[in-house]
């Protein structure tokens, strides 16, 4: 691996850490290109994983005896790296959730339940339907209005319009920081400040953003920030909900149960502190170690240099697709990340999707959980390929290769 | 492409490219939609069934129109041929046929069956997420068959 000071990224020798892409499907050399679904596991995740069930496979905040301690250490270590991560105060303010989606869920009912009827909250056109239907299940349940903040034709946000949605009924802007769909990278500190001006916090879906660019929630001032373990090399089942301490000691518990609780009694039950607070249950004690081990990687090899490599790939996929005659891209935002949505003329992205997987080629076809998205753009669904810093130039060439061949068969 | 199982055969490409019966039949006597959420394939399917001269059921003419996937297309396409002429009931049997030859569950070569031409989409079942692409359009023919005006295949 790289140190992080370098920016040229070592990409042969970062991709021993991923044995999978020394793997073949359909007995091509896979070439993974499906990281806005999931990215890939280095082997120190699975490795610390691995260590944590196999030598040290007990639950945590219970325990007296010495694995449950060392559980517990180590939970609480991860929990840290987090926080630094992405320079929250406190460790109190980083909740273990099950992922992106319980995330907002768990804002969406606790934070939720202090509105009331006739309250508006703020999404936008490029949502992931978890940014959508927890908000609209709130509105049904409680009388609340959902205000959508509209997309223009290259996939970016309309700013105006969400300035003049904001009103003093607006009880909070929830709005993703980079597109699964489009790439776009919004301009989020713009739009805290604005949220902010207007006395409106504001909830940030990371999930697509965390792999690939640097979050400080002090810096941009966010109030509550979620995403997803298995988005940032770690794994599945686990996500992170970041919030602001002042309106997590507002809200309410989310789950009830073992851990989030200081006494029991049938008379009168009282909660326990931040973080605790909103993780009721046994933990997956396994997925936050994984997680720590994945940010201590991403930490390794850096950010910046893994943001630079990603441009880097952003830029030669977009010459390289641009030259194909009949594709259209879906996403053509200035700030973008290294996601390429597009389609081809009288193909469909699912025949687009099993064609490149019988070369080997990983993508997603489908509407990427964005259906108003792409009602937006007047397509069913798109192909998608979305690059990590461990891709290469030459898997773009592969892509091209295949999706020109693609085109001749159905010409 | 090399694979284990070849999906997009010439035929299937041409009738993706050149779909048949591919109309809204205005003198429908039967007809269904079918819809997949999912990946946005949505059709729709007509039959004209008709007495013949015996007195017994017959399908017509068949059609289909809407927009999806070459498998979907294909499927649909190929499926109106080999409706018209045959009876409501052997029009059933198709399609349980069929929706075995999608599972898996038939094989074409060794076991006896009336599919003909369509024991192309046979080996799709290697492929678990394009089945209901195939699917589609026979759902909205049983749908169509037994008066259920929509169907879905998620």
């Amino acid at each position: 691996m790289t140190a992080a000071s370098t920016q040229k990224l070592a990409v042969e020798e970062i991709r021993k850490d991923f044995p999978i892409l020394s793997t073949t499907a359909r007995g091509r050399p896979l070439v993974y290109l499906d990281n806005a679904a999931t990215t890939l596991k280095p082997k120190s995740v699975v490795e610390a994983v691995q260590r944590h069930l196999l030598l040290g496979a007990s639950n945590v905040h219970r325990g007296v005896h010495y694995l449950s301690e060392k559980a517990t250490a180590d939970f609480e270590a991860s929990r840290e790296k987090v926080r630094s991560f992405i320079n929250a105060r406190e460790k109190a303010e980083i909740i273990f959730t099950a992922g992106t989606t319980a995330g907002i869920n768990l804002v969406a009912h606790s934070y939720g339940s202090l509105l009331k009827a006739g309250d508006e909250i703020i999404i936008s056109a490029m949502e992931h339907h978890s940014n959508i239907v927890p908000w609209q299940m709130l509105c049904e349940r409680q009388g609340l209005t959902l205000r959508v903040v509209p997309v223009n034709d290259r996939g970016e946000l309309d700013l105006t319009a969400l300035e003049q949605l904001i009103n003093q009924k607006t009880r909070l802007v929830a709005i993703v920081a980079v597109s699964n769909a489009l790439g776009t990278i919004n301009p989020i500190k713009h739009i805290i400040d604005l949220a902010h001006s207007h006395d409106v916090p504001v909830l940030l879906d990371a999930a697509q953003a965390v792999a690939h660019i640097p979050l400080d929630v002090q810096t941009l001032d966010v109030d509550f920030l979620v995403f997803s373990s298995h988005k940032l090399f770690g794994p599945t089942g686990l996500g992170v909900l970041y919030g602001r301490r002042e309106l997590l000691d507002r809200m309410p518990p989310f789950l009830g149960g073992g851990d989030m609780i200081r006494s029991v009694t049938f008379a009168k039950t009282t909660y326990a502190e931040l973080p605790a607070k909103f993780e009721a249950g046994t933990p997956h004690i396994a997925g936050v170690i994984g997680l720590g081990a994945a940010i201590d990687y991403v930490n390794h090899v850096g950010l910046a240099a893994i943001a630079s490599a990603e441009d880097e790939l952003l830029h030669y996929g977009k010459r390289c697709l641009s030259e194909i005659p009949g594709l259209r891209m879906i996403g053509t935002a200035e700030h973008k990340t290294s996601i390429f949505g597009f389609v081809l003329d009288d193909i469909h992205p699912h025949d687009i999707g099993t064609l490149l997987d019988q070369e080997g080629i990983a993508i997603r076809a489908g509407h990427h959980c964005t259906q108003p998205l792409m009602d937006r753009f007047g397509v069913p669904a798109t192909a998608r390929a979305s690059l990590a810093f461990y891709n290469t130039k030459s898997e773009i060439d592969s892509l091209v290769q295949a999706i020109l061949k693609v085109q001749r068969l159905f010409a | 492409m090399t694979s284990q199982v070849d999906l997009y055969q010439q035929v299937i490409l041409d009738h993706n490219k050149k779909p048949r019966n591919f109309k809204k039949l205005e003198s429908h006597t039967h007809a269904a939609e079918g819809f997949n959420p999912l990946c946005g394939d949505h059709l729709w399917v007509y039959l004209q069934i008709a007495k013949s001269p015996d007195g017994a059921d017959v399908i017509h003419e068949a059609a289909f129109e809407g927009s999806g996937c070459a498998i979907c297309k294909a499927s649909a396409s190929m499926m109106t041929m080999a409706l018209k002429g045959q009876s409501p009931g052997t029009a059933k049997t198709l399609f349980s046929e069929f929706q075995s030859l999608l599972k898996g569950e038939l094989n074409p070569d060794t076991e006896a069956h009336s599919l003909g031409k369509l024991k192309i989409f046979s080996g799709i079942w290697q492929y678990p997420a394009r089945v209901k692409c195939a699917a589609l359009a026979w759902h909205a023919l049983n749908g169509a068959l037994s008066n259920q005006q929509t169907v879905s295949t998620e």
